[in-house]
């Protein structure tokens, strides 16, 4: 009897080690990180619930050679890739391949190599650090790397090197419409080259006030906050002209 | 006086060289407007050389406010010397004909007398620039529509909003009309000298063209008097079409980058007119009229 109680002990801990064992790998298997290309998938997913979007807000230009007031705009956004930038009663110079580039078209294509470059933190933000390699070898995009927010599954941060017009950066807040993986504000950084016309094709009224000296290699800023968007509610071609 | 001005408007309007100006105009304007609606967005190109491979243009930049401000840029350079043609032709045109020592023999002070045709020389002046608005601003607003306006300077690229332009079009047409009656003074100061038209006519222009290429040159011998020739004020008009900025060097609709310049290029223009016109009262009060 008491040989069979200690072989039914010995069964008992050793079930329930098994148990204890397979739940504990079920765990670890849960807590497994994403490789880059799951966790963009699952960026993407989020962000492919919005078919299109009408966003209100204001855009902020800091360029040291343009003098422009601050604009009142809208974006127009439809899937899968059409996204303009209307400006209300007025005209504006926006960095090419920079306002324009959306959050959603930066995972528009998958002909893309993603590579983990590790972890950072953007502010009190934990990010992934993931680079994106374009396989094409038309593409003018060179490098984008991505600050991807894995628990929220937002991208914070993407720089754009581009074999044309330089490196632009683009930094997003989110807040209200973060479900939808839309942010409130975008912060655009780019490369700006010299300014200058011959003063006899402008004319120049001469004030007497001096001319300003402008930094030369200073950076170009965009700054578009939002306020608000219609998701979902249809957007006309008219609209995206 | 009225009266004196009445007639001397008569005269001027009765003349068929007086519509050559407009004739000049309509044309300019019209030619100006048919350039850019063809081919406007290489004219565009043009002036944005520097940052179209940059930057993305949104909006409508060729509209009916920029080719206002094409139009104005070339013909106030060139008005003036449509102006001179009748200016300069106000008194040594009566010399010329021989009616001018009639006409001061008539129970009427010399001083009235010039002044009326001053006056009336000033409001063709005037027509005349009421005539480019028409043509040039209401007309290209119509066919071009409005927008916002770029501002292309030698270093900067202003833009301002649709909804802040149109006022400084009415302020700019108003210096501008203060710039012809400059030129118109500068004619009929010269005109008093002359026994013919063609020597005042042709002795304003030169001093328009060779001030306005000394201000233009960009010799740092020139750029140093350049504020002594009037030619340089005669562009003020554009200081309307800057604005000021705020401390992170954003643009502030509905403001003047340097309001008292613009008033003091204003007044140097208006002491050029009270200069001219006065020197030739004053002078012509003296003279003795042969003819």
């Amino acid at each position: 009897m008491t040989l069979l109680h200690k072989k039914r002990n010995q069964l008992k801990i050793v079930s329930v080690m098994l148990v204890l064992t397979s739940f504990f790998l079920l765990l670890t298997s849960f807590r497994k990180e994403l490789t880059a290309d799951e966790l963009l998938k699952k960026v993407k997913a989020k962000m492919d619930k919005v078919n299109d979007y009408v966003a209100t807000g204001k855009m902020k230009t800091d360029v040291v050679f343009i003098k422009a007031p601050i604009a009142n705009i809208k974006s127009y956004y439809k899937k899968p890739n059409r996204f303009a930038i209307k400006r209300d009663g007025g005209v504006s110079l926006l960095p090419k391949g920079g306002v324009s580039v959306n959050v959603s078209s930066l995972l528009l294509t998958e002909d893309y190599t993603a590579i983990d470059a590790g972890k950072t933190t953007l502010g009190t933000t934990a990010v992934r650090i993931i680079k994106l390699l374009p396989l094409s070898e038309k593409s003018d995009v060179v490098l984008t790397t991505m600050y991807v927010d894995e628990a929220n599954l937002l991208i914070r941060k993407a720089s754009t090197t581009t074999k044309e017009n330089g490196t632009f950066d683009m930094e997003m807040q989110f807040g209200k419409y973060a479900e939808w993986g839309l942010p409130d504000k975008v912060l655009f950084s780019f490369n700006t080259k010299d300014y200058k016309l011959p003063k006899g094709i402008t004319l120049e009224y001469d004030d007497g006030s001096k001319k300003p000296e402008l930094p030369k290699n200073k950076k170009g800023k965009v700054e578009i906050t939002y306020s608000s968007y219609v998701i979902n509610k249809g957007v006309s071609d008219a609209m995206l002209k | 006086m009225w009266s004196l001005l009445k007639i001397e408007l008569f005269k001027v309007f009765k003349r068929p060289r007086t519509y050559i100006a407009f004739i000049a105009v309509w044309a300019i304007v019209s030619l100006i407007q048919l350039a850019i609606y063809v081919d406007g967005p290489k004219y565009m190109d043009f002036v944005l050389r520097d940052v179209k491979d940059s930057f993305d243009v949104i909006g409508n930049p060729l509209n009916g406010y920029f080719v206002c401000f094409v139009i104005l840029q070339t013909l106030l350079i060139h008005v003036p010397l449509l102006v001179a043609l009748v200016s300069a032709d106000m008194i040594a045109g009566e010399a010329n004909m021989g009616t001018l020592r009639l006409l001061i023999s008539k129970p009427v002070s010399r001083t009235k007398l010039l002044m009326s045709k001053f006056l009336a020389s000033a409001i063709y002046a005037i027509i005349l620039l009421i005539w480019i608005a028409i043509l040039g601003l209401f007309l290209s607003m119509a066919i071009f529509g409005t927008d916002g306006l770029m501002n292309a300077k030698s270093y900067e690229i202003i833009i301002l909003n649709g909804n802040d332009i149109f006022w400084r079009y009415l302020c700019a047409f108003g210096f501008a009309a203060l710039a012809l009656i400059t030129v118109s003074s500068l004619g009929f100061f010269f005109s008093i000298f002359a026994e013919n038209s063609l020597g005042p006519i042709v002795a304003t222009m030169s001093v328009i063209i060779v001030f306005t290429i000394l201000t233009t040159l960009d010799i740092p011998l020139f750029q140093n008097v350049k504020d002594f020739f009037f030619t340089s004020h005669m562009i003020g008009w554009k200081g309307f079409f800057e604005m000021k900025v705020d401390a992170d060097g954003y643009a502030i609709p509905g403001t003047i980058r340097n309001l008292p310049a613009v008033l003091r290029s204003a007044g140097i223009l208006l002491l050029h007119i009270i200069v001219f016109t006065g020197s030739a009262i004053y002078i012509f009060n003296r003279k003795d009229v042969l003819s």
